[in-house]
């Protein structure tokens, strides 16, 4: 699905509003999905614990948020833009990508928690369509 | 048969017993309308829905929202036989209306997303993977009459 401007700028509108809460959102959302989808533990089998809200979820979380932040700045071209992060899940971390949807589904809940006013429907179009692109 | 823990069983009677039907119900349908159309196909009859505005202005719509969430009473009311308690319903959903399972799992989501907008950080990780348990229950007891 190719996004446009509207959805552009609906993704960058949002964007501005959420980022200053993108370490809690990170948080919060990769922690709803251990919790929500254990299935998706085994991708952490190397960290001492995989608990909700631990250090490791924290730091990774706000890693997860930065790759958001970055394909929100190549917008314009996500497949040129992402590249080496898609090549990293695909070869490095063999990350099913099914489990990108479920990750992206935990990221608009918690959108929709923190931010309920601004999550209206045409926010999560536009949102859905990029978190999937 | 699903089983269900004791405060699983909680979780789920005490959302249902604070949710306001007539207002989730049209943001749910009106929101899996906007952001999966293609999902509008099973709706031709219900006039305008031209665009964001105008579904979620829609009366129709609406109404069939909050018939949709009642829907859910049923799995409510038999948490221990879900199936059973959606055989009709499903064949409805299979015979009459043709209506693609995998959009099933798209109203469903829209519902989980507007239920975390209304309780906020009530709605806890533990609180939506029952709900989502709940739904995925349904969601495969809707499923079983087709063939």
């Amino acid at each position: 699905m190719s996004l446009s401007d509207k959805d552009k700028a609906a993704v960058r509108a949002l964007w501005s509003t959420i980022s200053k809460s993108s370490d809690a959102i990170g948080n919060d959302a990769l922690s709803r999905m251990i919790v929500v989808y254990p299935q998706t533990k085994i991708y952490f089998s190397h960290w001492p614990e995989v608990i909700p809200g631990s250090i490791h979820i924290k730091e990774h979380g706000k890693k997860v948020m930065g790759g958001i932040e970055l394909a929100v700045s190549k917008i314009d071209d996500l497949k040129t833009g992402l590249f080496e992060l898609s090549e990293q899940h695909a070869f490095k971390l063999r990350v099913d990508p099914g489990n990108f949807k479920i990750l992206n589904h935990c990221i608009l809940v918690v959108i929709a928690t923190m931010f309920p006013k601004e999550f209206t429907p045409e926010a999560h179009v536009s949102l859905d369509k990029f978190l999937s692109g | 048969m699903v089983n269900w823990t004791k405060t699983e069983k909680a979780t789920i009677t005490d959302i249902f017993s604070h949710l306001d039907y007539d207002d989730i119900g049209p943001k749910a349908l009106s929101r899996c309308l906007i952001v999966y159309p293609w999902t509008q196909r099973y709706f031709s009859g219900f006039g305008n829905l031209y665009n964001a505005a105008a579904i979620i202005g829609n009366a129709k719509v609406a109404e069939h929202g909050i018939k949709v969430l009642h829907g859910l009473d049923l799995g409510l009311k038999k948490m221990d036989n879900i199936e059973a308690a959606y055989a009709d319903l499903s064949s409805l959903h299979s015979e009459k209306l043709h209506v693609d399972p995998d959009n099933f799992k798209l109203l469903s989501d829209c519902i989980t997303i507007v239920l975390a907008a209304k309780l906020g950080s009530a709605f806890t990780a533990e609180t939506q993977a029952t709900f989502q348990k709940f739904l995925g229950a349904v969601m495969s007891a809707l499923g079983k009459q087709y063939h």
